[in-house]
């Protein structure tokens, strides 16, 4: 087991709905999809948004696709018509989940 | 080619604008394609986003003519001609708060183009500001215990879904302008008018939300978006060519773009965009259909070419969402730079100077502090991630954002931001400052026969 950026192993792609964000999580290679079952859970997914006032995440688990897709509820300090944040719509935030570090191998 | 009568023959779906905003040379290259490919053909233009129409509606009460995409004309000069040849109808919903003033603005330009005999559909009824579904509101999930003062409304809009645009196009509308309605209806009423497909034939329509889910942003499905050198390369990004749909009687679905364009269409690039903005993968809402891509299977048939097959429908929601706009209050913002030797000490003198002004005038508002250069967009509006990181990059840029309901509170905080350059630390430059109001958008869900979307032709002759 050694630690991997999950950069390497899946890519992303962040969508926005009111406060809302999802965020797809897809395994570069097929038999990655356990290890990123495994150690991308909702728990961690929250840990990492909960600077910015996440209180909730679901993911769904998409195995046919190689895929996840994590929905995080209040991330958005108001979406895009009421956050202050320059980026409102949290468009960039598919690269702070890829920044997250995973027990690989 | 005509969309009068059904008809098994595949039909071909282009894209050319995927939000307002997109690359107005994108839909010409489109058109070719789908010419070249011979066979029955329409194309789309995605350019409503939920905050533009609230704009529009605004634009509209300035001047009675405006309030639909500015940039419609723009787009259409360089292909009507061309469409119109070839029986390649366009569906748009560049209507905007205006669908009707957005028609006649098309026929004006098919006037000088020579084409004046252009029929163009407009469908209406998605505007419920004055009615009684307006009264017969229920917050979305997501909007739970808001409440609405309808006085206040700037603009009230319901998604409607694939009928409308179908009828029109039955009716032999060469451009199909909307209001609000959902973004895969754009493509779907295409395939309805086409294939003939039953408003109960639930996969089939899923399937073709699904396309029109995948078509819908424009390049985000062919390597738009997507780019990230050295572990998703994409090549061609200045010519990245916009997607086109091959749709089946049965509801298949290959997704494609114009040979010798730039970009990719893989199984990564589908992947990505059949994900974005969804939530319930098993339950995606439409106007039309509720579609599950649980069992989506996609398959790399050639290059460039990409099959998806397994879209499951059930039955559409009865009721219906509605997007909401009301007054969102004013949001100053200013900027600053500080570079070389100690940037970041004075850069994080000059946001706590700041933060102290607005305390001592006593604005009222919200006020969030970036350090661009260390971090601009992760943080949250605490600057928790800000603090935490110690480093000193040589040049970086401080932002204000001050939120209030007052606009002469806005316009205070930003121009404390211009004021650093006398009262500030040392050496900053480069100020910026803006002034905007803001929008505040809510979704609520309306009963399905609270509605009734109208379909109208007209040419440069009248009404038919």
């Amino acid at each position: 087991m050694s630690a991997v950026p999950l950069h390497r192993l899946a890519h992303a792609r962040a969508g926005d709905k009111g406060n809302r964000l999802n965020l797809s999580l897809i395994a570069h290679r097929a038999e990655d999809w356990p290890l990123l079952a495994r150690e991308v859970t909702e728990a961690r997914v929250l840990a990492l948004f909960a600077h910015r006032g996440a209180t909730a995440v679901r993911r769904y688990d998409l195995p046919a696709l190689g895929a996840f897709n994590f929905v995080i509820e209040d991330v958005l300090q108001g979406g895009v018509n009421g956050a202050l944040n320059l980026d409102g719509h949290g468009k960039s935030l598919s690269f702070l989940l890829l920044g997250m570090t995973v027990e690989g191998g | 080619m005509a969309f009068d009568r059904p008809s098994a023959d595949l039909l071909r779906i282009g894209c050319g604008s995927g939000f307002s905003g997109d690359r107005l040379d994108a839909p010409g290259p489109v058109v070719e394609a789908l010419v070249a490919a011979g066979g029955p053909a329409a194309l789309i233009l995605e350019v409503l986003g939920e905050r533009t129409l609230a704009l529009a509606q605004r634009e509209r009460l300035h001047r009675s003519e405006a309030g639909f995409e500015p940039a419609l004309l723009d787009l259409l000069r360089p292909i009507l001609a061309r469409c119109a040849a070839h029986g390649i109808p366009i569906v748009t919903n560049a209507g905007a708060a205006n669908p009707r003033g957005a028609a006649r603005a098309v026929l004006g330009l098919a006037r000088g183009l020579g084409l004046p005999e252009l029929r163009v559909g407009v469908v209406e009824g998605d505007d419920i500001r004055g009615t009684d579904a307006l009264a017969d509101l229920d917050p979305w999930e997501g909007d739970a215990g808001a409440v609405l003062e309808p006085e206040k409304v700037i603009a009230a809009n319901v998604y409607l879904g694939a009928a409308p645009i179908a009828a029109a196009l039955r009716q032999g509308a060469q451009v199909v302008i909307t209001g609000r309605c959902s973004d895969p209806a754009l493509a779907l009423g295409p395939m309805l008018a086409h294939f003939g497909w039953a408003a109960d034939d639930w996969d089939r329509l899923a399937a073709g939300t699904m396309a029109g889910h995948l078509l819908e942003c424009g390049a985000q499905v062919t390597g738009g978006y997507f780019a990230d050198p050295g572990v998703k390369d994409v090549p061609g990004m200045a010519t990245l060519g916009f997607p086109i749909a091959e749709i089946g009687a049965d509801g298949g679905v290959l997704i494609t773009k114009p040979a010798g364009s730039g970009g990719r269409v893989d199984r990564q690039t589908v992947t990505e965009q059949l994900l974005y903005e969804l939530h319930d993968p098993a339950a995606y809402l439409t106007p039309d259909v509720v579609l599950d891509i649980t069992g989506v299977a996609i398959t790399e048939e050639a290059p460039d070419r990409v099959r998806l097959s397994g879209a499951r429908g059930r039955p559409r929601p009865e009721r219906l969402k509605a997007t909401v706009s009301l007054p969102g209050g004013w949001l100053g913002e200013g900027e600053i730079s500080y570079a070389g030797p100690n940037a970041r000490a004075r850069a994080d003198l000059a946001g706590r100077t700041l933060l102290e002004r607005l305390r001592l005038l006593g604005l009222e508002g919200q006020a969030r502090l970036d350090l661009i250069g260390v971090v601009s967009v992760f943080d949250g509006d605490a600057g928790a991630l800000r603090e935490a990181e110690a480093s000193s990059p040589p040049d970086l840029r401080l932002r204000l954002a001050f939120a209030s309901e007052s606009r002469a509170a806005a316009e205070r905080a930003a121009r404390e931001v211009l004021s650093l350059y006398c009262c500030g630390p040392a050496g900053g430059g480069g100020v910026r400052t803006r002034v905007t109001d803001r929008i505040r958008t809510l979704s609520f869900l309306v009963p399905r026969e609270r509605l009734a979307p109208r379909v109208s032709l007209l040419s440069l002759e009248g009404e038919a």
